[in-house]
């Protein structure tokens, strides 16, 4: 959809993100184990893909020309996960089986579990070659699907990373959208401190990317972002979205130490007392 | 009783490179995918033909095979080639993950396997792939023995939905078959009863002419050729070892996790009897003529008679 949204659609966005973000914290609770932080800080980008700019049918997840995601940061699954349930295109029941045995929830996102997972992934740097080779199969066809990829900044020290995203420049795959959820922060702490991924801007522009940096929690711009990258021929669009580890809970955001762990009953409740459910609007006119 | 030596040698790759023409034919949707390696692994043959269906992709092995996986999963048969040490050892994890995994339907066709490499040396010349692919969960695994074997694997492999793993040698082989390749069925290749030889890729025509000269003087050898490694035929191997006492394997591979730690896993546990493994000790390889290296790494013919004595005399059967 290029058609730019209203207020009240943004609104709308910003409450189903925010069921979102309280689904997430209570599957990581009642799983007691998984990622935290990474999940919260991708909430909006894949709300705003979920409910607004994909266009994907549940009933139909196997057509042709359907819009691709791709979670290369398959550890954010939690993400994906709660904004399927509050969609509906899983009960909101199973989220309580996250990471248990026998669930279709796996750790990491798994296409043989779930009908909605075009990938499975984990292992990072390895998505965004997936993406790449679908995006590459949708010019071969001639269709016009976009291929969303979400990659980690963490991920992006990754050299297959980089040999991907120097063959979606190269074959020039216009309809390839890469995400990064540019949070700053990995497992052990500051990607900069640890091995610095800057000038990333600079460097997918350097790989012949048409680069949007945005305010990853930000609707509008997230919005805008994807019409552009949807609307520009000739080159691929790589979306640097400056986003805040464990965002929306104090006393997670921007701690490397919630990358990869679950609250407890406690600190769930407090932070679901940080992020209470917003009201509904009324239908604008 | 076949000739100890067989026919004119024919280039595996290039079967293999004509078949994927030929397959291109039939299939309009079928993509191959090359990292730097077009001429030397036969894919260009496609490519040329092919232009739009061909992406060589340069260095990038582990990405290759994720991109590959990217056009399996949108309904496509992907071929993919290089080497084997960058297929199974670059690219290890993104064949397991995005590949297996996935269960994405991508044909990983891996020439220069094994010692006889030859001039390029330890680095190149991959003797772990077999363990390392096999180990594999939803993979496939053929090691053709000669050129019809390697036309009908790759057309029985494009025919096959799921995650594959051909490997192919650098040099020319003798046929020795009769190019009926089926999954999970090992050929016999020569009948007998006092001692199985079973063997894989260059070693197949090895095996065939040890067998030939112990069958001179008198001996009954059943030669068998493995090359459907996963899913491997049980039924033959156990019958082999029922009917003949005892099995030799015979591998381009190391010996700790190739074809004949696999004969000797099932006869150990389901009907025990002698095995002896020649293959590759656990070293790598050096420069060298192909079949001077085979020789210096204990896989020569002489290897193979003085082993095959040894269960012989075991089985009774000399002295």
């Amino acid at each position: 959809m290029t058609e730019s949204a209203s207020p009240t659609e943004i609104r709308a966005l910003e409450r189903l993100a925010r069921e979102v973000r309280r689904a997430i914290l209570e599957m990581l609770t009642t799983s007691g184990s998984g990622h935290s932080g990474g999940s919260l800080s991708v909430t909006d980008l894949v709300t705003a893909l979920i409910f607004r700019d994909l266009r994907y049918d549940p009933e139909q997840p196997a057509a042709p020309d359907r819009d691709r995601l791709v979670l290369s940061k398959g550890h954010a699954a939690p993400a994906l996960y709660a904004a399927w349930a509050v969609r509906g295109w899983i009960p909101k029941a199973e989220l309580a089986t996250l990471r248990r045995l026998g669930s279709r929830l796996q750790g990491h996102v798994d296409r043989e579990k779930l009908p909605y997972v075009e990938a499975s992934t984990g292992c990072l740097g390895q998505g965004i070659g997936m993406a790449v080779g679908m995006a590459l199969d949708g010019r071969l066809r001639g269709s016009p699907h976009q291929v969303y990829a979400i990659l980690g900044d963490g991920e992006c020290q990754a050299g297959p990373t980089w040999e991907a995203l120097m063959a979606g420049g190269h074959y020039r795959l216009d309809r390839l959208t890469v995400i990064i959820d540019r949070n700053g922060l990995e497992t052990d702490g500051a990607t900069e401190s640890i091995l610095g991924i800057e000038p990333l801007a600079e460097k997918l522009a350097a790989f012949r990317y048409q680069v949007l940096e945005i305010d990853g929690h930000n609707f509008r711009e997230i919005l805008e972002a994807f019409a552009r990258a949807r609307a520009t021929r000739d080159r691929p669009t790589a979306i640097v979205a400056r986003t805040v580890k464990g965002k929306g809970v104090s006393f997670m955001e921007n701690q490397h130490g919630w990358h990869g762990k679950a609250p407890s009953r406690e600190e769930a409740d407090r932070a679901l007392a940080e992020l209470p459910p917003l009201p509904a609007e009324e239908a604008g006119p | 009783m076949s000739a100890p030596i067989p026919p004119r040698p024919e280039s595996l790759r290039d079967a293999y490179g004509q078949t994927l023409v030929e397959l291109g034919a039939k299939d309009p949707e079928m993509v191959v995918l090359d990292a730097d390696l077009s001429g030397s692994t036969r894919t260009a043959l496609f490519g040329k033909r092919y232009p739009e269906r061909f992406f060589n992709v340069g260095v990038m092995e582990p990405t290759m095979m994720t991109m590959a996986a990217g056009l399996a999963l949108s309904g496509r048969t992907v071929f993919a080639s290089t080497f084997a040490v960058f297929a199974a050892g670059q690219a290890y994890n993104q064949v397991r993950q995005a590949i297996c995994y996935n269960r994405a339907n991508v044909k990983i066709v891996a020439t220069h396997g094994g010692l006889t490499v030859g001039g390029d040396g330890g680095t190149h010349q991959m003797v772990e792939d077999i363990g390392l692919m096999r180990g594999l969960p939803r993979m496939t695994v053929v090691v053709p023995a000669d050129a019809p074997t390697t036309r009908s694997a790759t057309r029985l492999l494009h025919a096959t939905r799921g995650p594959a793993y051909l490997r192919l040698p650098r040099e020319n082989l003798p046929t020795v078959t009769d190019g009926d390749f089926r999954l999970g069925r090992a050929a016999e290749l020569a009948p007998g009863t006092d001692l199985t030889i079973a063997a894989v890729g260059v070693m197949v025509a090895r095996a065939l002419e040890v067998a030939h000269r112990l069958r001179t003087i008198g001996l009954s050898v059943r030669v068998l050729d493995l090359a459907s490694v996963k899913p491997y035929d049980q039924a033959a191997i156990l019958r082999a070892a029922r009917e003949t006492g005892a099995i030799l394997v015979l591998e381009e591979h190391s010996v700790l996790t190739g074809v004949g730690a696999l004969v000797a896993s099932v006869t150990a546990e389901q009907y025990p009897v002698p095995v002896r493994r020649v293959g590759v000790a656990d070293l790598f390889g050096e420069s060298g003529d192909p079949w001077a290296l085979l020789d210096r790494y204990g896989l020569s013919v002489d290897r193979i008679r003085d082993e095959a004595w040894e269960l012989l005399k075991l089985r009774g059967k000399v002295l």
